[in-house]
């Protein structure tokens, strides 16, 4: 209390004087004419403090970049992985060396072979009139084309060979890709953009897989070659959905996947595909020159017209003997990949001698359709024979020339799997002669189909071929796989 | 680097803007005829919308004859091109029986096997014989013949590396092993102006990618510092592992990359390079060894060599040369090492034969030869153009010369016109360049002959002065030649 009443005192006698000086005559100045009271000083000094706050920049705390000392020491601890990772201990890395042509009987290794890993579907591998056209081609036009499309590497057997190619199967126009796997991670990138939907079936080959992912758009997987799943998911993509009639959408299948040998049911997926507006694209790499009366594919097997399938691409290193790939469809379709397809603006054209072994390959199809009855009924014979195999089922269909064996019964994980399957493969090679592979993965690969082993009929296989297979391979898997029953 | 003049600037942007006017305008006419005839099947939306392939439709189908050039014999230096003619204006091109012989200034034939070699020629048909065209089956499986071995090992060994792997395809290369190398969490840090595969290759691997600006050692730094600092984006964690991706010859500038500097500048940060040879090798150095060469760099210093078959050796397919364990990885994880048919034997052949005749290993001096005359050949040629006055790019040793056109309506005058005087040469637009930089992109091989290039030097000079794209003044002719005509 009594600190109090002196700083109450000395609090008035300082307003009484403020008071006083605002009051005082000499602040009643007289500016143009105008009275300026006290008051009006005062609000001119706190218009003139708020002002001031006003220019001072907002507080933040303030920003400190890093030193180029800091950046040094970051710089110096900062450890990176090594480039590779480390290799697993007994990974099996040596893959057999082949000594001749790639034939239903080669050599591997010093020893002849009954052949079952080479997709050499109609047994063009050898075949005389497809290497003489080859050689014709190699003297005049030498190995490479030494150029991109766009800029001189196109050579008049590349037009004639798309010219047959589209002719063959009865579409308007076809491209030329120079290797097969990247037709389809071209072709998906340049109809597919970003915001665009695609469903695709789960079991499709890496390079569908890497073309999916480039293609940047929306992705949906159905459940493997089910046509129930299907159409569940392309229902509900558009019902209700009013912005979907303005976006492209697409449906890629393969017509023989790779991965498990199954055919894709053509005429249900048109039907589909026309009730819910979508496009199709189909990948024929394993069907074309093996299904349909004379080989013309899918579509002639399933009695669909090919205008109805948008976008079928193709490898020719299966059936037609050569390498490379195509891609066919309308006008539009075709001429729409020239200037936009990564895979053929940016990367040189087909070896001329490729291609010509492609039109003389097409050219010996049309005129023996008896090599497709041959591997028809190989494909038959070999169902038959391996029906009852100890241990392994066989899952494809029974058309198609990959034929599928998985293990009955799982020995627990994929690599245990693996390894039962490698050694039998291995067995069957070195006792019998015969030369079989597994279905190999990367660890890229997406697809979740159990692997198996893989068996490429050929139509220039014999029937004691086969026979030599069915028995080496029940004689194998009967002891390796004895304690699995 | 490209200077460009503010006139042609201007004059260009006008061109270009002219252009985009009339076909804005005719694409506006086009919707009224449209509209009456139902194009589109209903329900389906259109392959391209509106204004994506206005490009396409509008400027590229006028010169579309300058592209795509279709030829009847093999890419040598003399060629025949076919002539092909239009009957709607440009829209589609039917092909003629007619041919004619021409000067080739544009395939990437830098030692001349493109065609029929008397060493390289009956090999590969031997091989063709033994193996057939194809294996018809991946590498894994039944795809490995003793000539895919012999030539992994002779690459190896002629790139100075441990050990290499061979692909069939050179865009596959690259686009199927970047993701085999570096995943989520890493870094790619790729130059500017690297090629479509390099770029779809770091696209598909899901890292992260960064640029940096053309052949500059120290924006490299500059970028490499800040990135290592800062970490991954939004969570700040450190990087996994960086790689740098250059290439020894960009294609489009003809330029050599800043080698030495560039590996200095990795090593010191810890970061990886690869380094893309594909128009380098086999064209380059004193021995055809590449930009490793040439620069004075040791192979050992590269973490990953890529290159490709198709430009020097006259083959196709790719490799990746680097230490046995890298290979071995590859060898177990690259997805085109798996699924993908293996490299078609007498392509292989054709390789091991051409480096042979280039290691001299075949018992000739040829290979000696071949090297010596591209480097003449290209140096010879640089200099002359630049004499006369054109924008020429590159540095000198590199075969391939850009000559900037800019303007659009130049790029179908040079190139028609150089055809009408048998000299076949290739022009580049928008989009593989910058829109203002149009260029035509002259390739030398060591199969031209001195006749042969002074012959195009006279076409390329009579058709730069019609259509004015001489940008510097020309040199003067010598006194000493005009005292030798006056004496005369």
């Amino acid at each position: 209390m009594d600190m109090a009443l002196p700083v109450v005192n000395a609090t008035s006698a300082v307003l009484a004087r403020v008071s006083a000086a605002f009051n005082a005559p000499l602040a009643r100045a007289v500016v143009f004419g105008v009275h300026i009271d006290g008051h009006l000083v005062v609000e001119g000094l706190l218009i003139a403090v708020i002002v001031f706050q006003l220019t001072r920049k907002s507080y933040k705390p303030p920003k400190k970049p890093l030193t180029e000392k800091e950046i040094d020491e970051l710089c110096d601890d900062w450890k990176p992985e090594p480039l590779c990772p480390p290799i697993k201990e007994g990974a099996r890395i040596d893959t057999p060396m082949l000594e001749s042509a790639a034939g239903p009987h080669t050599i591997v290794d010093g020893k002849e072979v009954v052949n079952f890993a080479s997709a050499n579907y109609l047994g063009l591998i050898g075949n005389e009139k497809i290497i003489d056209s080859c050689v014709g081609s190699l003297e005049k036009y030498g190995v490479g084309s030494c150029g991109p499309r766009g800029f001189y590497g196109t050579i008049d057997v590349h037009l004639d060979c798309e010219a047959k190619i589209a002719k063959f199967l009865g579409t308007p126009d076809s491209i030329l890709y120079s290797y097969g796997i990247s037709t389809i991670f071209s072709v998906i990138p340049a109809f597919c953009k970003k915001g665009d939907i695609i469903v695709a079936d789960e079991g499709v080959h890496w390079a569908v897989q890497n073309g999916l992912h480039l293609s940047r758009s929306t992705v949906v997987y159905f459940k493997h070659n089910d046509m129930a799943s299907l159409a569940s998911t392309l229902e509900k993509l558009t019902r209700g959905n009013k912005r979907a009639e303005k976006i492209r959408r697409y449906i890629v299948v393969e017509s023989i996947y790779q991965n498990s040998g199954q055919i894709a049911p053509l005429d249900e997926i048109v039907r589909l595909k026309e009730k819910y507006r979508f496009r199709v694209i189909l990948e024929e790499s394993h069907s074309f020159g093996v299904l349909g009366k004379s080989g013309r594919g899918l579509a002639e097997h399933y009695g669909v017209p090919i205008e109805k399938i948008d976008i079928i691409t193709a490898g020719m290193g299966n059936a037609l003997a050569t390498d490379g790939g195509f891609c066919t469809g309308s006008v539009r379709v075709v001429d729409h990949q020239r200037l936009s397809s990564s895979g053929y603006v940016f990367s040189a054209s087909l070896p001329p001698y490729l291609a010509s072994a492609a039109i003389s390959a097409v050219n010996y199809l049309e005129e023996n359709p008896s090599i497709l009855s041959n591997l028809r009924s190989n494909i038959a014979l070999l169902h038959k024979e391996l029906s009852d195999t100890p241990g392994l089922e066989i899952s494809s269909h029974a058309l198609s020339p990959i034929v599928f064996l998985k293990l009955k019964k799982s020995a627990g994980s994929p690599t245990a799997d693996l390894d039962l399957l490698e050694t039998i493969a291995e067995r069957v090679l070195k006792e019998d002669s015969v030369f079989i592979v597994t279905s190999k993965k990367s660890n890229l690969d997406r697809c979740k189909l159990p692997i198996g082993i893989r068996l490429f009929v050929s139509a220039g296989h014999t029937e004691s071929d086969i026979s030599t297979l069915s028995k080496s391979l029940k004689r194998v898997s009967a002891s390796v796989l004895s304690d699995y029953f | 680097m490209v200077r460009l003049p503010y006139t042609t600037a201007l004059t260009t942007l006008f061109s270009y803007g002219l252009l985009f006017a009339f076909g804005q305008l005719r694409d506006f006419f086009r919707k009224f005829v449209d509209w009456f005839k139902a194009k589109n099947v209903k329900g389906y939306a259109p392959i391209c919308l509106g204004l994506e392939d206005f490009y396409v439709r509008r400027l590229y189908l006028r010169i579309q004859d300058c592209f795509g050039r279709p030829i009847a014999s093999a890419p040598d230096s003399w060629f025949d091109v076919v002539e092909r003619i239009s009957n709607d204006n440009n829209k589609t091109l039917q092909r003629t029986s007619h041919t004619t012989r021409c000067l080739n200034l544009g395939s990437y034939n830098y030692l001349g096997f493109a065609a029929a070699d008397e060493y390289c020629t009956p090999r590969a048909i031997e091989s063709l014989k033994k193996y057939s065209a194809s294996t018809c089956s991946v590498r894994v499986d039944g795809g490995t013949t003793k000539l895919h071995a012999e030539l992994e090992e002779l690459v190896a060994r002629f790139v100075g590396k441990p050990a290499a792997i061979l692909f069939g395809m050179g865009y596959v290369t690259n686009s199927a092993i970047i993701p085999c190398l570096i995943g989520k969490g890493g870094l790619i840090i790729s130059d500017s102006l690297n090629h479509n595969s390099i770029v779809n290759g770091a696209r598909g691997s899901g890292a992260t990618v960064r640029v940096f600006q053309h052949n500059s050692p120290a924006h490299l730094e500059e970028v490499l510092r800040e990135q290592i600092a800062g970490g991954q984006p939004r969570t700040h964690r450190p990087w996994k592992k960086i790689i740098v991706i250059v290439e020894g010859i960009y294609s489009m500038e003809g330029e050599l990359c800043k080698l030495p500097e560039i590996i200095a500048v990795c090593k010191k940060y810890k970061a990886y390079t690869y380094l893309d040879e594909a128009h380098s090798i086999g064209a380059v150095g004193q021995s055809g060894r590449g930009v490793c060469e040439l620069l004075g760099v040791d192979p050992a210093d590269v973490d990953i060599m890529m290159g490709t078959f198709t430009k020097s050796f006259g083959s196709c397919g790719g490799y990746i040369a680097a230490s046995k364990d890298i290979i071995q990885h590859l060898k177990h994880t690259c997805p085109a090492h798996l699924y993908a048919t293996s490299m078609s034997p007498p392509a292989v052949q054709q390789v091991i034969s051409a480096i042979k005749v280039i290691l001299g290993e075949d018992g000739s001096n040829r290979g000696a030869q071949k090297l010596a005359h591209i480097r003449e050949n290209s140096n010879f040629f640089r200099s002359e153009l630049k004499k006369m006055g054109f924008e020429v790019l590159g540095d000198n040793d590199s075969p391939v010369m850009p000559i900037m056109l800019y303007n659009p309506a130049k790029i179908p005058a040079f190139s028609r016109e150089c055809l009408r005087q048998k000299v076949a040469v290739v022009t580049v637009a928008f989009p593989a360049t910058p829109l203002l930089l149009a260029r035509a992109r002259i390739c030398i091989s060591a199969s031209h002959t001195r006749e042969d290039l002074v012959t195009a030097l006279d076409v390329i000079s009579r058709v730069g002065d019609l259509v004015g794209i001489k940008y510097f003044p020309a040199e003067p002719p010598k006194i000493a030649e005009v005292g030798h005509n006056k004496l005369e």
